[in-house]
């Protein structure tokens, strides 16, 4: 149904490909800078309406990372109080060590029902697990129902923004995929169907109604998971959610063991600032809160998955472990320069962008050549930390899987070519002499290569887009052509600069 | 060993050594003056495009009876506050039978100013979930006494063990191209009426 990131290329090449979509650029542009406007505009209003001489943005950020920390290091404890608490209100609690348990656990829910169909919740998790074939592999077809991923289910695309799964798509590619696809699956689009936003938003309606109205399955994932109450939170815009948490009789949730919060109080920091990091709205349309069963309201039958899923894996990971604060609100893309240029698709995970590059080897372990590729799809600018609301320094994530992933090669028979380079810089730079003959060839390639430069840097230093005998680092950089003069031949021509003009 | 213990386990093994962060920051509050509270949740709930009316509490009914649609079907939980001429009260009604009315009348728990926000915690005069979800028109009543600061005021006075729906504006969604437009799956029109 839709399409697999099973087996996608590594990040250079599936960056150069995008790079070259120019259709692709324009949408994420376009999208981008939008969202980034309405985020920093209510950010200022935050500080305004709270005051003080800090900035009361700051502070919220820290206490709403201060709440995600804490539920961490503690996570042992609220699990048991969130089962506990969940059982006592009528739900049952189920444990997943990995994607293959969860999806087993949910099909036979469904089966248990004779269901053939489920509606789904938007949620990263049940992507993550691949629930959607699981449960088409058992001859049970999951309906997607936040527009964004209808748009990409209907499309047999793959999502390439955490909140907005079909950012790359434009409303003309959206209005094509309604009419060609929605009467295969459904009531079909209105024959006169415009590619206003308004009239695409109209027709998922009529088009989702008949599911919303004779499921009986629902599957979700939740943001956040109260322990001591055994409350889960679903925040959304559009009201599938809402229909989807209500009507059908039974409901399956999806929850990763980091959306723990340890109380209901401790809500309030993360309420806040994931409307605004997210679709840059004081709130979201509709939040959604519900403790277990409730007699008379809503499904009767509740079922909560706990998943593992390498998160635990993360947990352990010192540095990495940050990365579990996760909030799922995307800002971290929005700001990226990276992902502005490549988009989604590039990162080869439902998990893009900055948060992506660290989530993915953290979840998955590094070792294989597309997850150790991630960490490199980073400029290191910080962008993403800033506009974190729960202040992951993804940069730091960053540098330290680099060097997990530089020390998964260490016994490598052919050496990565940066360890070749290092070992190559260790020698030159541990002897005044060797270092001396070193920038004087270097000065000599510098002349010769400034000859094929063909770009300039900002600053007007010729660039080499390509240097010859095809180095990785080139393929992915634009790299300055060398000084065609080291710094030491420079200073002892011109006694310290005394003499410049010799 | 089952799942339980094994995750439980790892996650006890990843955690050694780690110490646990008992110092969470308070987060801070907004400094609303208290006599704008309630001008200032108008203004954001009309931010969203939803429609507001505020009405003395004598004017109630027939603010109410004004903002439904002419000639169309109304939909009320039991217990509702102010009397809707011709609306049936539900008593268990299908999805596919709520489908079918234009219109559903609530009150409310609580009024978020900073956010424009209304909380249902689908008490006596609220209903069921599905009511205020699937008729295409809500008309919200929310009394200025119900009407708080920000969001941790609205935290401190809800019961998580009921189940809450907190909504800001119509339905609506950003999917398409990051441009908000209203109307998606839930009411399509939302109409508060502020009463006192």
């Amino acid at each position: 149904m839709s399409g697999t990131f099973v087996g996608m290329p590594v990040f250079p090449s599936a960056a150069r490909t995008a790079l070259a979509d120019t259709q692709l650029r324009h949408n994420l542009a376009h999208a981008t800078s939008t969202i980034r406007g309405k985020r920093s505009r209510l950010v200022e209003e935050v500080d305004e309406s709270i005051g003080g001489d800090d900035s009361g943005w700051e502070r919220l950020r820290l206490a709403g990372a201060a709440v995600k920390e804490s539920a961490l290091r503690d996570l042992d404890r609220h699990l048991v109080a969130l089962e506990e608490a969940l059982t006592a209100r009528g739900a049952t609690v189920h444990w997943a060590r990995d994607a293959a348990e969860a999806n087993a656990i949910v099909v036979s829910v469904a089966k248990a029902h004779q269901a053939d169909e489920v509606v789904k919740v938007k949620s990263m998790v049940t992507q993550e697990i691949g629930l959607n074939e699981a449960l088409e592999a058992e001859g049970v077809l999951a309906w997607e129902t936040d527009l964004a991923e209808l748009i990409v289910q209907l499309g047999d695309d793959l999502p390439s923004h955490i909140l907005v799964p079909a950012i790359h798509r434009n409303r003309a590619e959206i209005r094509e995929i309604f009419l060609r696809r929605m009467k295969d699956v459904g009531r079909p689009a209105p024959a006169d169907l415009t590619d206003e936003p308004a009239v695409l938003a109209g027709a998922a309606r009529e088009h989702l109604r008949e599911k919303f109205l004779r499921a009986k399955v629902a599957v979700s994932g939740a943001n956040f998971a109260v322990a001591d109450t055994g409350t889960l939170v679903v925040v959304e815009s559009e009201g599938n959610g809402r229909m989807c948490l209500t009507l059908p009789e039974v409901l399956v949730s999806v929850v990763g063991i980091e959306k723990v919060v340890p109380t209901w109080e401790m809500l309030d920091p993360l309420l806040r600032l994931l409307p605004r990091s997210s679709t840059g709205e004081r709130m979201n349309p509709y939040t959604s809160t519900w403790t277990g069963v409730t007699p008379g309201d809503g499904p009767q039958e509740v079922h909560v998955v706990l998943l593992d899923n390498g998160r635990t894996r993360a947990l352990a990971d010192e540095v990495g472990r940050q990365a579990l604060r996760c909030i799922r609100c995307s800002a971290c893309l929005n700001v990226c320069p990276v992902y502005e240029r490549t988009g989604g698709h590039a990162y080869g995970s439902v998990y893009p962008g900055p948060i992506g590059a660290i989530l993915n080897p953290l979840l998955r372990g590094t070792g294989d050549p597309q997850t150790d590729s991630l960490p490199y799809a980073s400029s290191l600018c910080g962008a993403c930390f800033e506009a974190c609301p729960v202040r992951i320094d993804i940069p730091e994530v960053l540098v330290h899987l680099r060097a997990k992933v530089v020390d998964g090669h260490r016994g490598d028979r052919v050496p990565k070519a940066e360890a070749v380079a290092m070992r190559a810089a260790e020698f030159a730079l541990s002897d005044a002499r060797r270092l001396g003959w070193a920038e004087r060839a270097s000065g000599v390639a510098g002349r010769v290569a400034g000859r094929f430069g063909r770009r300039a840097l900002p600053g007007g230093r010729r660039s080499l887009s390509r240097v010859p005998g095809g180095s990785a680092w080139t393929s992915a950089r634009d790299l300055p052509a060398p000084a065609t003069e080291s710094f030491r031949t420079w200073w002892k021509r011109t006694d310290g600069g005394r003499e410049e003009t010799r | 060993m089952s799942a339980r213990e094994e995750i439980l386990g790892r996650v006890r093994s990843a955690l050694e050594g780690v110490e646990r962060l008992t110092d969470v920051p308070v987060a801070p509050r907004v400094t609303t003056a208290a006599d704008r509270v309630v001008e200032l949740f108008v203004e954001r709930v009309e931010d969203y495009r939803a429609v507001v009316t505020r009405c003395a509490p004598a004017d109630l009914a027939a603010t109410v009876r004004a903002a439904l649609p002419a000639g169309g079907t109304v939909v009320v939980p039991p217990g509702l506050g102010v009397e809707v001429p011709g609306a049936i009260e539900d008593t268990g009604l299908t999805a596919a039978e709520l489908d079918r009315i234009d219109a559903v009348v609530t009150e409310a728990r609580v009024g978020i100013a900073e956010t424009g926000t209304i909380v249902l915690d689908h008490g006596p005069g609220q209903g069921r979930r599905a009511l205020s979800l699937v008729p295409d028109q809500h008309v919200c009543i929310v009394r200025v006494d119900q009407v708080v600061t920000d969001v941790p005021d609205a935290v401190a006075l809800l019961d998580p063990l009921r189940p809450l729906t907190w909504i800001s504006g119509p339905s609506a969604t950003s999917d398409i191209e990051l441009d908000r437009v209203e109307g998606v799956h839930g009411p399509r029109h939302l109409h508060v009426v502020v009463v006192g």
